[in-house]
């Protein structure tokens, strides 16, 4: 399973700095929902999986007893998530005003703030 | 998207999964759900009825921009999370609970309404940017 | 609770933030609640800076879970001078913002997003738990991102892609950092994290989760070769906006460079070398790129760049020393770069230019402003008994005491091509005669508004030197309090032990 997840990371992690690389905006877009998503899956790896029980301790027991999961790495990915949900759909909406604004889609023509005024 | 069969099973959905999310945010003390997803639930049901009678229709059952929904929630959410302070002399964020659980709804304490303000500023946070979204294609 | 003082300005921020957007419309209403909640969080700031001040470090357990379980939220000193110098900038950026912001931007929330960016770098600076400084930093940026593409402008909305497409990369490398940190010590309080990472035996990977911070907080505080967003980016909102970022957007990371590298990796050889290759580096493209610029604003962004190199270089030679001159520096310029970019706002108000080639001859017109604008000027430089010079002092010893001289000389050159760029500027805007160009129309200039605009106006910069004047004349106070923080940091047990209650 590891390694499954492992190379599933990597690729999402390549995939989505290849697309950043990108010209076009909305390529942007796309590689950035392809990074968070890898990196989600990365803290999830990281956080050790196992096949455990909840760590929920009996009212009649002081200490965790067997084998049980890990839940900080959940609870960071589903705030992870909330995050990069915001910051997406902002960036759709900051996109498509750009596009509206400058009639292109391609980041090479994102040079006049550069200029000399 | 403007089918027959869609436009009468929405507005039989509408108020199921309403229901729906209120029960799913009720269900978060203890079990998978709470304010976040409930939230969703809730938003979907409106972007349902958008994609079957119109977003003009879904705002006018709505009576309100649903942008309003964010300061409400932000504001229960923040009085729920300080009210330790004020009420016991306790660090913030501290749980403080009714001693006797109401049927129904269950126990009754500070997170549920941190959870009841999420659930409303999840609603209100989606549904803007959804219909800024479509409303500007 | 005592100790809840601390997180008072929190308190207040999302307060005031929440409460403005109930009367989303209602735009006097907004100035006044801003600027008299801005005024009360500096009352909190300057309460809970002396009361840490007076009764050492302060922690406040969120949920009354104990230290490593739970977030913590930590006053140290570092912390709360932190949260005391934004309550000063933002007070002072909220007043100049009532006036030099136009309707049509603040009818988007402006007031009420600024708050929540206020309430994420106070987040950022008071919070012990390295997920929830991810958090903070996420309001951060969301907020930036609307204030930075409030308006809509084509100019902004270039800018707000590439602001955005970079410092979205950097969160997600911070966040990569943080799960394999997380994988190898199992714990996210840094308190807990610094004790346990000695006993982490793959040293490798511990070195690879420092780099991978130094590139998520080097992206967010523009060090040498990741800030090539912020020239880009930093003139394209209002002034008022860009003096917010300029002072405290760049040192947040500024900040947790100094609190990722002082707690978790100490004094690692590794990163000694390579923080201070990357501080030399920074102060010359930075310095360099200031030379080039025609635009008050742009030289003013490329000073962030050059002067985050001090900084940096500082926190590189890791000896109390040195520690000193960064904590007064990092006072001094937070300061000192928020009042740059409220006097280009006030110039361009003038004026209705910021470049230099078309300014000229404020001198003569206004001779009294051209004094007040002067003190930063000079500060900025180092003037000796200004509030630039006390810092460099510490950092030059620091540089000799480690033999580092390539940082003494980067240091030096600094300070000389900053000389340069103001001894430029002060002579093409100041002293040379307005040149022959045609005047934008419509726009109102600085000399038609009433006399309470113009007061609104100079208030906050006013305001500002004043602190800069503080600074520079009583840095006795200042170097006391930059040595007792740097103390706190070299010494980390300080910390650790106030947050575990060991």
């Amino acid at each position: 399973m590891e390694i499954i997840l492992a190379v599933i990371t990597g690729v999402l992690y390549a995939s989505g700095i290849y697309m950043i690389l990108r010209r076009s905006m909305v390529k942007l877009i796309l590689g950035i929902i392809l990074l968070g998503n890898g990196v989600n899956l990365l803290i999830f790896l990281l956080g050790r999986i196992t096949k455990g029980e909840p760590p929920i301790i009996d009212s009649a027991e002081k200490v965790l007893e067997g084998v049980y999961a890990d839940p900080i790495p959940q609870a960071l990915i589903l705030t992870a998530i909330v995050i990069s949900f915001g910051l997406q759909s902002f960036a759709i909406i900051l996109v498509k005003r750009t596009y509206k604004v400058l009639k292109t889609d391609d980041l090479d023509q994102l040079n006049t703030t550069d200029e000399d005024s | 998207m403007r089918t027959i069969i869609l436009k009468s099973a929405s507005s039989y959905l509408l108020p199921v999964l309403l229901l729906f999310s209120v029960f799913i945010l009720l269900r978060g003390h203890y079990l998978p759900g709470g304010g976040f997803v409930g939230g969703l639930v809730a938003a979907i049901a409106f972007v349902l009825d958008a994609f079957s009678n119109g977003l003009d229709k879904a705002k006018k059952i709505l009576k309100f921009h649903p942008g309003f929904l964010m300061p409400v929630g932000l504001m229960i959410a923040f009085l729920s999370g300080i009210s330790p302070m004020l009420l016991a002399d306790l660090p913030m964020m501290t749980g403080i609970w009714a001693e006797n659980p109401i049927p129904v709804i269950g126990a009754i304490g500070s997170p549920l309404f941190f959870d009841i303000g999420v659930y409303l500023v999840v609603i209100g946070s989606s549904l803007t940017i959804i219909f800024t979204i479509s409303e500007s294609v | 609770m005592t100790n809840d003082i601390i997180i008072l300005p929190l308190v207040v921020h999302f307060f005031l933030s929440i409460l403005l957007m109930f009367f989303w419309n209602k735009l006097n209403f907004q100035k006044i609640v801003s600027v008299v909640g801005n005024a009360v969080a500096l009352g909190v700031a300057i309460w809970a800076f002396t009361f840490v001040y007076n009764n050492g470090t302060q922690i406040v357990e969120s949920g009354d879970w104990p230290a490593p379980f739970g977030i913590v939220f930590v006053g140290d000193m570092l912390a709360v001078t932190l949260v005391l110098l934004t309550a000063i900038a933002g007070f002072a950026v909220s007043i100049f913002s009532t006036i030099s912001v136009i309707k049509a931007r603040l009818r988007f929330g402006y007031f009420s997003v600024f708050h929540f960016l206020l309430l994420g770098l106070n987040g950022a600076f008071l919070t012990g738990d390295i997920f929830n400084l991810y958090v903070w930093f996420e309001i951060i940026i969301i907020s930036s991102f609307v204030l930075i593409s409030i308006g809509g402008e084509k100019s902004q909305l270039e800018g707000a892609v590439k602001y955005f497409a970079l410092n979205f990369f950097a969160s997600m490398i911070f966040l990569t950092a943080l799960g394999v940190l997380y994988g190898l010590v199992g714990t996210l309080n840094m308190a807990d994290i610094s004790l346990k990472i000695a006993e982490v035996k793959d040293t490798t990977l511990v070195e690879i989760s420092a780099v991978l911070f130094l590139v998520g907080f080097g992206i967010k505080s523009a060090i040498f070769p990741l800030y090539f967003w912020l020239p880009a980016s930093y003139h394209t909102p209002p002034s008022a906006v860009s003096a917010i970022f300029a002072g405290l957007l760049t040192k947040v990371g500024v900040y947790a460079l100094i609190r990722i590298f002082t707690l978790i990796y100490g004094g690692d050889s590794f990163l000694t070398i390579l923080l201070l290759t990357l501080a030399i580096m920074t102060i010359f493209s930075g310095g360099v790129g200031a030379i080039i610029q025609n635009n008050i604003k742009k030289v003013f962004m490329y000073f962030i760049i050059c002067h985050i190199g001090f900084m940096i270089g500082g926190l590189a030679l890791f000896t109390e020393v040195a520690m000193a001159g960064v904590i007064f520096y990092l006072i001094h310029d937070i300061i000192i770069k928020t009042n740059l970019f409220l006097i280009s706002g006030l110039i361009y108000r003038i004026k209705g230019t910021t470049n230099m080639k078309k300014l000229g001859g404020l001198y003569a017109n206004y001779p009294k402003l051209s004094l007040l604008m002067a003190i930063p000027l000079f500060s900025l430089i180092g003037i000796p008994p200004l509030s630039g010079f006390w810092p460099k002092i510490s950092l030059i010893l620091a540089s000799f005491n480690a033999q580092e001289y390539w940082f003494f000389g980067a240091l030096i050159f600094g300070s000389l091509i900053t000389l340069i760029v103001i001894a430029k500027l002060w002579s093409e805007v100041f002293w040379k005669n307005q040149p022959e160009i045609s005047f934008p129309e419509k726009f109102i200039y600085f000399n038609q508004l009433r006399f309470g605009q113009k007061f609104t106006f100079i208030f906050p910069i006013a305001f500002l030197t004043f602190v800069t004047l503080y600074i520079g004349f009583g840095a006795e106070h200042i170097q006391q309090l930059s040595q007792r923080i740097a103390t706190e940091l070299i010494n980390n047990e300080l910390y650790i032990d106030a947050v575990l209650k060991r």
